[in-house]
């Protein structure tokens, strides 16, 4: 192991956006040590919200992030996996064995999707998180292709609305009783439900769970729990996430879900580590005390400026910002010619929805209230009113 | 400091509005209101004061098409 030298060095676990966007906070917040990035994938970071989209049915170009002046001398070690972490002797190893000290840590190890462990063919199922991932899907699908996705979530649904505009027959099983049931409820699920179907989606809903694949070699088809069968040429497998933190296993923190960070996103309140993005559990004092994950991609650069700015000042002895951190969850959705876009905490106001104006099957806004006070809102098209409800729930 | 923002990226999702709100508006459509400051694919600004500097940085994070370029 080498010796770490007076400036100490910077660790970013994870090459995407929130590695990104940390290590260049850091930089600005005066770390002016050796910061060093370590990412899975042979790419360097890009934007992954297009993959689901417009680059599910063509390459896309631009999708890489510039590298920012601040950044410019991060070291990217791309194509390493970090696999094991020592938080006490501040070590991280390699997949190679290679062990590596750090003075500050940074988490942005972001998810992997969940896989279904179904007996039958492994060829023509697909999943959708990276670059490499879609490239491989994207070499499969052609107009008239028979595509089934397992799961009704937002990408399931994008993906819907994206096959079924280049000519493909969809089908979409999942358990729920509506599409984006738990993240959105019934009655916009239901909505999103039908113009879908006037696309010609098919869904498979209301418990509804595939029990294995058929087909010799390459999945020709998916069995479903009520004994029907539907025919399949490409199977996605769109059934969420899961946190990647096994490398941070043995050093005593709480990772039931994700990373538990501070409003600070210090992990577990330790200064020299941070973490960011979709990994980190963080409580945000715009509605509660209560930490949790958000996986929505604006919530990746709040977090990892945030992080970086805490450890970056921590390395460099400065100030720590203390202001509270209050950032506003904010995605959206492209689905078909409709944008849905959020604002607000959409989650906590689940059992009592209402739409604000307009109307469902055309453009509506719908909000969701928590003991009465507005904490959310998803604007089905409507592009006219986003500053007005933004700024709404910006105020609280 | 000026900005350029390639308009055949842009798809108005208004968060560079909410980071530099002295930049950037939505018009009453929804649209960037510099659209119509523009006749080609990209908006280049006029030189800009460097007190926007961190506004403008961070409504080109915030891009969800990351459709804004900062230039020196």
């Amino acid at each position: 192991m080498d010796d770490l030298d007076e400036t100490g060095r910077c660790v970013v676990v994870g090459a995407s956006m929130g590695g990104l966007r940390a290590a260049e906070a850091a930089r600005k917040a005066g770390f002016g040590g050796e910061i060093v990035v370590f990412g899975t994938e042979p790419h360097m970071p890009y934007n992954r919200p297009p993959l689901s989209k417009d680059a599910l049915l063509a390459e896309a170009d631009g999708l890489t992030f510039r590298v920012p002046r601040a950044a410019q001398d991060v070291a990217w070690r791309l194509g390493e996996t970090v696999v094991g972490s020592d938080l006490t002797s501040h070590t991280v190893t390699l997949a190679g064995g290679e062990t590596l000290e750090w003075s500050g840590l940074v988490v942005a190890t972001g998810l992997s999707p969940r896989r279904l462990s179904l007996p039958g063919p492994t060829e023509g199922r697909h999943v959708i998180r990276t670059l490499d991932d879609v490239a491989a899907l994207r070499a499969e699908l052609r107009p008239g292709a028979r595509l089934v996705i397992i799961g009704a979530g937002f990408i399931g649904c994008e993906v819907a609305a994206a096959a079924r505009g280049a000519g493909m027959e969809v089908d979409v099983v999942a358990p729920e009783n509506v599409p984006v049931e738990r993240p959105l409820q019934t009655m916009l699920g239901k909505a999103l439900q039908r113009r879908h179907e006037a696309r010609g989606v098919r869904f498979h809903l209301g418990g509804q769970l595939p029990i294995g694949y058929g087909g010799t070699g390459r999945v020709t088809s998916v069995r479903l729990n009520n004994g029907s069968e539907l025919a399949a040429d490409v199977v996605i497998e769109a059934v969420g996430c899961t946190p990647n933190t096994q490398w941070l296993e043995g050093n005593g923190l709480d990772l039931s879900d994700g990373v538990l960070c501070d409003n600070l996103l210090r992990v577990e309140g330790r200064p020299d580590v941070v973490a960011c993005g979709d990994v980190a559990r963080f409580p945000n004092v715009l509605f509660d005390e209560v930490p949790r994950r958000v996986e929505h991609w604006t919530m990746v650069t709040d977090t990892a400026k945030r992080a970086g700015a805490t450890l970056g000042a921590y390395l460099a002895g400065n100030e720590l910002d203390g202001k509270p951190f209050a950032p506003i969850p904010s995605f959206w959705s492209d689905q078909y010619e409709l944008r849905l876009q959020s604002f607000g905490a959409v989650g906590l106001g689940g059992d009592d929805v209402r739409v604000l104006e307009g109307d469902l099957d055309d453009e509506a806004a719908v909000g969701y209230h928590l003991d009465g006070r507005l904490v959310g809102v998803v604007l089905i098209g409507l592009a006219s009113r986003y500053q007005h409800y933004r700024s709404v729930i910006a105020a609280g | 400091m000026r900005i350029t923002v390639d308009l055949t990226k842009c798809q108005d999702h208004g968060q560079c509005v909410f980071s530099a709100p002295a930049v950037f508006a939505l018009d009453d459509q929804g649209k960037l209101a510099l659209r119509s400051e523009s006749e080609g694919d990209s908006y280049t600004s006029e030189e800009m004061d460097e007190s926007l500097r961190d506004d403008v940085e961070e409504a080109a994070d915030a891009c969800p098409l990351q459709a804004i370029l900062v230039e020196d």
